[in-house]
């Protein structure tokens, strides 16, 4: 049975007007499936009749035609009469409807979606249904739209409650009506919300920079991103996110950035000032989002650490004129302190951020390398090192707490350049602990163990050789020479009581070894001394240099500086400061004409036999001999040993280099222990020409040739 | 040659058969010239003589041929020739180096490598002076008063006939202390520019 276009059409078009009243809300019974059935059936038959007969192509069309005349007659008018948020909520219903009815409509004419649109590859049904709405009444109203949802945004932002489920379907509308793309969403309403928001922005921030302390602000503006990001959650596209945050975070920080960092009372400068940790937290949390934003904190960071430990140089300076030695001491204390506190602040507040462990490093090479009052921090750190290791030193420190600060010293160490410095001073300083049995742990020295068991072997010799013994107890220290720091030795003339003392030592020593040379240094001996004063008899400790001057006075009452000077074959500075030991300081063994408080080259000296003291015995110091300029003068020995080496093992492998590179490489292979001058570089080249290592090329006076 | 011979014989000590110190004065006398005049230094260095002080008959030979002179008049007159041919730009640097090396003492085996502080005032006046006046005058100067060269070595000495050639002066705007001068040509520049302000 054949169906005329009309007749079908008439069928057809019945069930749609029942759709739309079910649509509508009209009272209207629901589709029966023989309704469904008949519509189908109808479609499917008006499409499967021979031509002319074959009517697909009138039923799409009048299925395109259809949708539209629903749209103007009734989509439309009822949209222009609403406005702002009423005409929103009428939209989203009016859009959950057209998909109702196209998802229905389809399954009318699903036999046209299967053949006759599949085989001529034209638009799918709902994708016609669709594309009517979008050209009717999307293109019409997605202005108006758009601008309602800002302003609903805008409202929100100030505080006033929205009905955030309006604003998610009608944001899915610009979404659905792009049918999987992007585009609508983004140009129709995106765009413009991206502007408005920083806009927004704009006036706020330029309020708050003005009102607000830096901490308040950065409270805000923190609170600010926490909110857009909610606001993506609950009604924006996700894909809106980072651009959202991008303009909130340029508004807010990027443009206001320095200002913020630099407000004079409550600024970067002024949290580090007040150790507001968690304000500096947040700022690095604030400002590692926006793109180099870290890096001027990090230079604030910078010159706040550098600021506190010049701070601390100059506190150790104005004690050190003062005449306080304990003030390198403490300045020491203070920097591991300072450098604690700001570790710590880079591991919390800033989360270990490469550019704080950057700025604190440059900071502490800064000041480190200043040196204190003409000691450098090199001997200072070695010194404190020593301080802390030796018995009854200043510092009484339990093993963990030794461990603890000892590793702090390290790391302070790295920021030192003259490594090779300290670690002269160190060993010179490990070497008197040792010997004068200061360390607080010394068990693992073999030299040592050596020593003690030599000496006993001594003691067990003179007993069985009593002609031998020199009638004095004598303790002797052999010490392996390339194991300890070299020290000055035989400048002294002995005491002939010393003198046996010595030969016997020598010959036992020769039953022992007969390969080995014994060389004495007088300068580290020490001597027990009966003084016989008229009030009492007393033991003095005194130095072997004290003892031999003291022993001086057996055989004259009195002595000038210049006999001394010539029985001792000492140097003016070795005189001058022992007599000081015996006639200026706590002890007055020998009596000084004239009587004043320096040792001068015109001096005489008498045996004080009136002296007395309410001890028996009694230590008299010698202050050791400042060794500071050695240690440099060896260090710098060292230093051009080390870069000569350096440059001939470049060259060697080079074979040619020019001036530039062959300095580089050598600073770089030398860095690890100090840090060498270009000067003494340059100088080491030179002499390293004129020994016949190097030549200059005849041709490029800047290149340096290898002679083998 | 017989008569280039005869002249060397007229000067040569007669046990060592060669010009020795006394022989050089008194050729010098007879040229009219100065012993320490920049000419002899110039007559040496055409000679190739080895050793400061000392003519071989062999050096005599090859001066004297290449200056076609035979006897001490016509000597006389090839020395203005002889200064001119040094002085081009050529000759220089090789007149030059000859002039320090011509100046080591000691022998073959232990040749000293370099010459002392006021040796080399006086060699640099002599043979560099006439060319760079000021620049040597200030070099003189410089190389007193400091202390921390004793002796100057060949590479220094070259160095500082470059410095006279490439540098601005007294500006010294084109001296860069990166590049690899000398050190002590460093220490100078630092020295004149102190003086300068």
């Amino acid at each position: 049975m054949e169906i005329e276009l009309e007749q079908g059409w008439e069928i057809v078009l019945r069930g749609f007007n029942k759709l739309k009243n079910i649509v509508e809300g009209l009272p209207e019974p629901q589709f029966t499936s023989e309704d469904y059935m008949k519509l189908y059936t109808t479609v499917y038959t008006m499409c499967t009749q021979k031509p002319p007969h074959d009517y697909s192509q009138q039923l799409y069309d009048r299925y395109r035609e259809s949708i539209e005349d629903y749209i103007t007659s009734t989509v439309l008018p009822s949209l222009r009469e609403k406005h702002d948020e009423f005409m929103l909520r009428e939209l989203v219903k009016r859009w959950t409807n057209h998909k109702v009815m196209v998802r229905w409509l389809s399954r009318f004419f699903h036999y046209l979606d299967r053949y006759f649109i599949a085989r001529r590859s034209l638009s799918p049904l709902n994708e016609v249904g669709l594309t009517c709405f979008r050209n009717l009444v999307y293109l019409e109203l997605n202005g108006k739209v758009r601008d309602a949802v800002i302003s609903l945004i805008d409202q929100e932002r100030e505080g006033e409650q929205i009905d955030r489920a309006l604003l998610k379907n009608i944001l899915d509308i610009f979404v659905e009506i792009g049918m999987g793309q992007m585009d609508y969403y983004e140009n129709d309403f995106e765009d413009a919300m991206l502007k408005d928001t920083a806009a927004y922005y704009s006036r706020k921030a330029s309020n708050w920079i003005q009102e607000d302390s830096c901490p308040d602000y950065m409270l805000k503006a923190e609170e600010c991103l926490k909110r857009e990001k909610e606001r993506v959650s609950h009604y924006l596209h996700s894909s809106s996110e980072p651009k959202l945050l991008e303009k909130v975070q340029n508004e807010l920080l990027s443009v206001y950035g320095n200002q913020l960092l630099e407000k004079e009372h409550s600024g970067c400068h002024a949290l580090l000032r007040d150790d507001k940790v968690n304000d500096l937290s947040r700022m690095f949390r604030l400002f590692s989002k926006i793109p180099r934003g870290l890096e001027p904190v990090s230079s604030i960071f910078k010159q706040h650490v550098t600021g506190e430990g010049t701070a601390l140089v100059k506190q150790a300076e104005d004690a050190a004129s003062n005449k306080k030695s304990v003030g390198l001491q403490v300045f020491v204390r203070k920097v591991i302190e300072l450098h604690d506190k700001y570790l710590a602040y880079v591991s919390d507040c800033f989360q270990n951020h490469t550019l704080f462990h950057k700025a604190l490093k440059e900071a502490f090479e800064i000041f480190c390398n200043k040196g204190v009052s003409g000691s450098s921090s090199a001997e200072l750190l070695a010194t404190f090192c020593d301080n802390i290791l030796k018995k009854g030193g200043s510092e009484k420190l339990s093993d963990e707490a030794i461990e603890e600060t000892l590793e702090k010293v390290v790391k302070l160490l790295a920021y030192i350049s003259d490594k090779d410095l300290f670690a002269e001073f160190y060993r010179k300083k490990l070497a008197r602990r040792l010997l004068f049995d200061k360390s607080a742990n010394d068990d693992h020295v073999t030299d040592l163990t050596l020593a003690r068991e030599n000496q006993t072997s001594f003691e067990e010799y003179l007993g069985n050789n009593a002609n031998a013994n020199p009638g004095i107890d004598l303790t002797v220290t052999v010490l392996t020479t390339g194991f300890w720091p070299s020290y000055k030795s035989f400048d002294l003339n002995l005491p002939v009581e010393m003198v046996k003392c010595v030969e016997v030592f020598r010959e036992f020593y020769q039953t022992k070894t007969k390969h080995r040379k014994i060389t004495w240094i007088y300068s580290l001996g020490t001597c027990n001394l009966i003084g016989k004063f008229e009030p009492k008899t007393m033991e003095l400790i005194v130095t072997t240099y004290q003892a031999s001057a003291l022993l001086l006075f057996n055989t004259a009452d009195r002595l000038s500086y210049s006999e001394i000077m010539a029985q001792l074959n000492l140097t003016d500075d070795d005189v001058v400061r022992l007599l000081h030991s015996l006639s200026c300081a706590k002890y007055k063994i020998l009596i000084k004409d004239p009587n004043t408080k320096t040792i001068s080259p015109t001096d005489s000296f008498e045996f004080n036999t009136k002296f007395t003291d309410k001890m028996r015995r009694i230590k008299i110091p010698l202050p050791p001999v400042d060794e500071k300029k050695k240690v440099i003068e060896d260090v710098d020995k060292d230093r051009r040993y080390a870069i000569d080496a350096s440059i001939v093992r470049i060259m060697k492998s080079r074979k040619t280099l020019c001036h530039q590179p062959l300095v580089m490489e050598c600073v770089a292979q030398l860095g690890r222990m100090f840090k060498p001058d270009i000067k003494a570089i340059k100088k080491r080249i030179e002499d390293l020409i004129s020994r016949d290592y190097l030549e200059r090329d005849k041709d490029n006076p800047n290149l340096f040739r290898y002679l083998a | 040659m017989e008569r280039i011979d005869n002249v060397f014989y007229s000067y040569a000590n007669k046990s060592s058969g060669l010009i020795d110190p006394e022989g050089i004065e008194a050729l010098c006398s007879d040229l009219e010239v100065d012993h320490t005049d920049v000419r002899i230094l110039m007559l040496a260095w055409k000679m190739k003589s080895e050793k400061q002080g000392y003519f071989t008959l062999e050096e005599w030979r090859r001066g004297l041929k290449a200056l076609r002179a035979d006897n001490v008049h016509k000597l006389k007159k090839a020395l203005p020739e002889l200064e001119k041919e040094v002085k081009r730009p050529t000759n220089f640097v090789d007149f030059y180096s000859y002039a320090f090396q011509y100046c080591l003492t000691g022998n073959e085996k232990e040749k000293q490598k370099s010459i002392d502080i006021e040796s080399i005032c006086q060699l640099l006046d002599l043979a560099l002076g006439f060319q760079f006046r000021s620049q040597v005058d200030y070099f003189i100067d410089y190389l007193k008063i400091q202390s921390d060269y004793k002796v100057i070595n060949l590479d220094q000495w070259m160095g500082f006939y470059r410095f006279c050639n490439e540098i601005n002066f007294p500006g010294l705007s084109n001296y860069d202390p990166e590049l690899a001068w000398p050190l002590i040509l460093d220490n100078f520049v630092e020295w004149l520019r102190e003086k300068q302000t």
